[in-house]
């Protein structure tokens, strides 16, 4: 079933707020086995610059992946998430997220299209404070192989 | 920076520990990625690593080079291929490395990230902006 492309342009307000902890950052860091100290040092962030430990460049990954399900799961849409896969994902930081951040993201259905027997979905989500702060932008093409593929 | 410097290259075992884990810290806890019934019953042959979390390695490639992460102000790719992942203690080796493409005038430039693994490029135009 091919998706609805009448929610190109359709836009899905935040739902939750995400506070980072730092925890959560240096549990990120190990699971990627990198031992940057400016993922778990405090002092280390502050004498470069930052109020807190910063986090990796694919972190926000964690609130962008359930964001765009949110969306994906809508039944309207008619996407079969059993064939789903992720095409590509693209990070635009405006600054380092960091710990003590309060995040909220709103999705964006920018294209849907067929090619080659497949259905494709881009989106793109805005990663901001609850104060409205821009932190990250984030770009993704999630892929529904076709019933031939 | 020049363009064509090459960065230190990365070599990592993915092993089944390491998918657990990064499933946890990524909460991303599809089944494709820890579950090998599931994985063969939906065509895959075997377990697959996440892909954001060969993103993730490949980031590791430009943010141990730079030393600041928060000089890393884009970074995308495209998945290509699966990273499939046995159940041993080797796991599966992937390979990165990176070189700068591209130096521009507002200052900051542009390094392009291979990954291999099993002699094939698993991401497609992994590309970092970062501040010079």
């Amino acid at each position: 079933m091919p998706l609805e492309p009448s929610f190109i342009g359709r836009t899905y307000p935040p739902e939750t707020t995400y506070e980072v902890g730092r925890a959560k950052i240096a549990e990120f860091a190990r699971a990627i086995g990198d031992d940057n100290p400016l993922y778990r040092d405090v002092e280390a962030a502050k004498g470069a610059g930052y109020a807190d430990v910063i986090a990796p460049p694919t972190f926000l990954t964690i609130i962008n992946i359930r964001a765009i399900n949110a969306v994906v799961e809508d039944p309207e849409l008619g996407l079969d998430y059993d064939r789903m896969v992720h095409g590509d994902q693209r990070f635009v930081h405006h600054r380092p997220a960091r710990a003590g951040d309060r995040l909220q993201v709103t999705v964006h259905i920018d294209d849907i299209f067929v090619r080659a027997g497949n259905d494709f979905l881009s989106v793109h989500a805005d990663v901001a404070t609850d104060e409205g702060e821009p932190v990250c932008t984030t770009y993704a093409q999630l892929v529904v192989r076709g019933e031939q593929s | 920076m020049n363009v064509g410097d090459e960065l230190p290259g990365l070599t990592v075992q993915v092993t089944r520990d390491q998918l657990v884990r990064y499933a946890g810290a990524s909460l991303d806890f599809n089944p494709i990625h820890w579950n090998e019934r599931f994985a063969t019953e939906v065509g895959l042959p075997n377990v697959i690593a996440h892909g954001m979390l060969t993103m993730a390695l490949g980031g590791r490639v430009v943010t141990d080079w730079l030393g600041d992460p928060g000089r890393v102000v884009e970074y995308g790719v495209r998945f290509t291929r699966p990273v499939v992942v046995p159940d041993d203690d080797e796991g599966a080796e992937v390979e990165f490395t990176a070189k700068v493409a591209e130096v521009r005038d507002d200052g900051t430039a542009r390094v392009d990230i291979t990954a291999k693994f099993d002699g094939k490029t698993v991401l497609g135009k992994a590309q970092a902006i970062v501040r010079a």
